[in-house]
């Protein structure tokens, strides 16, 4: 068990979503950063999808109740454990009384913290994900809060096992600012002139600072198309980008709306959303390279053959 | 490329039926949607049916993009109408105007009709669930009388309260919760649009057919 001693920003309880649900309007939810939310899980012996906690844009400090394993990931954080230092990307073990803080420094946005056995949460239509906007999951719905006790579903009779392992370095997506994101054409991509084309993927676009779970709206050259009527309403998916009515980009995120009515000139890879959930917004700036829907789902199942090898590195 | 199957990013597929907000089109959606959910393949995740647009979303590490165009393909064809659910038929009582319905009045003097034709012409006709969004529960149905279509607010209000029943161009909705909203109100249902307990916890699917009663009209 781990109290929460002190909390700021987002955070919330989070798995791998809500699915099923999208034809009822209800997003998906689940992390930010799926890439540190499943290496994480894994680190301490989880499923991939199981709860663990997303925090986003402020610090935490949570005190064990007694001995447990936890694994940190993400970027943006330093994490110290009781008077050390530890580095993200690997699990610890937490003496009963000891704690725990992550404080936001260096680049990066999302940091994950799963436990052995992952937290205990009601599900809300199938997961424990926290909607939010929606009020529900998680936490009834809510940020994490001074004075919660964060219960682990169980306790692993392997527990030191799990402790200690880190994940190397050349097993992560290449995170940093000014990523370049692969981006495969969308439905409406036709729509949009050559010049569009061409400036979408040739121009900076910087985060906007109004940018949250739901969206991270992007600063750049205004897209023309974007000044024609709306389309019908269709389904769309994380990291689908929308051309909004005054010409700028929206990359949809994990409480993406789950139908939206303006064109899509594309959507980020699945390789490449770790790298834009880790920008800050109102600071770092993205560009887009176009891909194939072959290659990109070549280059994710690497991505995660790398993870999964680079955890099972972890143990020697 | 398949000019109907396009892929949405490396995990979702959208089926391409038309551009437009009509019965035929959305009935074809909703018939192709029932079929294809009988026995989807192992990483096809969910389907989200849309206005005249289908999105599979899978899991590109269990099934690729090839492999979903294949399986849709091969069984849009044998989607028959037969093959939809049964269509649930859903009354939803609404009290009309007054605080319920702000703008009742507005949109009768917008088509130069008193509150009383505009309920009659709101409660004349079954309207089809096209698809659902925006927020949990939200029913975007259609169509309208052609007397009835009006555009929305050009202010959107902050708050629109849960229960409002709202009319947006052809088309008529219900707000399942609180929220910012831009369609004209013209009266408000105490039927709670979703249970997140019960184990049906939406009121509506998409498909069903949904008919407005007046319980009652302050004009």
């Amino acid at each position: 068990m781990l109290e929460v001693i002190d909390v700021g920003g987002l955070a919330t309880i989070q798995d791998a979503g809500r699915t099923g649900w999208r034809r009822f309007g209800v997003p998906l939810a689940g992390p930010v950063d799926r890439f540190a939310f499943e290496a994480a899980n894994l680190l301490v012996g989880n499923q991939p999808g199981a709860a663990a906690l997303e925090i986003g844009a402020g610090d935490i400090t949570l005190r064990a109740q007694h001995d447990c394993v936890i694994a940190v990931t993400g970027l943006g954080y330093e994490l110290s454990v009781s008077t050390w230092e530890f580095p993200l990307w690997g699990s610890c073990l937490l003496r009963g009384g000891w704690t725990m803080s992550l404080a936001r420094r260096g680049f990066g946005m999302w940091a994950y913290i799963a436990t052995a056995g992952g937290f205990e949460a009601p599900r809300v239509l199938g997961s424990r994900s926290t909607y939010l906007r929606g009020r529900f999951g998680g936490l009834d719905g809510r940020l994490l809060q001074p004075g919660h006790v964060l219960r682990s579903a169980s306790t692993s009779p392997r527990l030191m096992e799990a402790a200690a392992r880190t994940l190397p370095e050349a097993a992560r997506p290449p995170y940093g600012p000014g990523p370049i994101l692969d981006v495969i054409p969308g439905p409406q991509a036709g729509r949009f002139s050559l010049g569009d084309t061409a400036a979408f993927y040739s121009s900076e676009y910087r985060l906007s600072a109004s940018s949250d779970r739901m969206g991270y709206r992007l600063d750049g050259p205004s897209l023309r198309e974007a000044r024609q009527p709306e389309l019908t309403s269709e389904g769309m998916t994380v990291g689908s980008i929308q051309i909004a009515a005054d010409g700028q980009p929206i990359a949809m995120m994990a409480d993406s709306a789950t139908a939206g009515g303006y064109p899509k000139i594309g959507c980020i890879t699945s390789a490449c959303l770790p790298l834009l959930a880790q920008c800050t917004p109102g600071q770092d700036a993205v560009r887009f390279h176009q891909t194939t829907v072959e290659a990109a789902q070549s280059q994710y199942r690497s991505l995660i053959s790398a993870l999964l090898a680079g955890i099972a590195d972890a143990d020697d | 490329m398949d000019r109907t199957l396009l892929p949405l990013g490396d995990s979702a597929l959208l089926i391409h039926f038309g551009d437009d907000i009509d019965l035929a089109t959305n009935r074809r959606v909703h018939s192709v949607d029932a079929h294809l959910r009988l026995h989807p393949p192992a990483g096809v995740v969910e389907l989200v049916p849309a206005y005249a647009t289908l999105l599979v979303h899978y899991d590109p590490l269990v099934i690729s993009y090839a492999e979903v165009a294949e399986w849709v393909r091969s069984q849009m064809d044998r989607a028959q109408e037969a093959a939809a659910r049964p269509r649930a038929r859903i009354d939803v009582p609404v009290r009309y105007g007054g605080e319920h319905g702000p703008d009742l009045r507005s949109v009768a003097e917008l088509h130069g009709a008193t509150a009383s034709q505009i309920v009659r012409l709101h409660t004349s006709r079954d309207y089809t669930v096209f698809m659902m969004g925006f927020t949990p529960g939200f029913p975007y149905m259609g169509r309208l009388d052609d007397g009835l279509v009006t555009p929305r607010l050009e202010t959107p209000r902050t708050r629109v309260a849960a229960g409002s029943v709202g009319i947006a161009g052809a088309q008529t909705g219900i707000y399942p919760i609180d929220s910012p909203g831009g369609w004209r109100i013209l009266g408000r249902t105490s039927l709670s649009l979703f249970d997140l307990s019960a184990a049906e916890p939406f009121l509506f699917a998409p498909g069903d057919t949904v008919r407005f009663m007046m319980e009652s009209l302050d004009a």
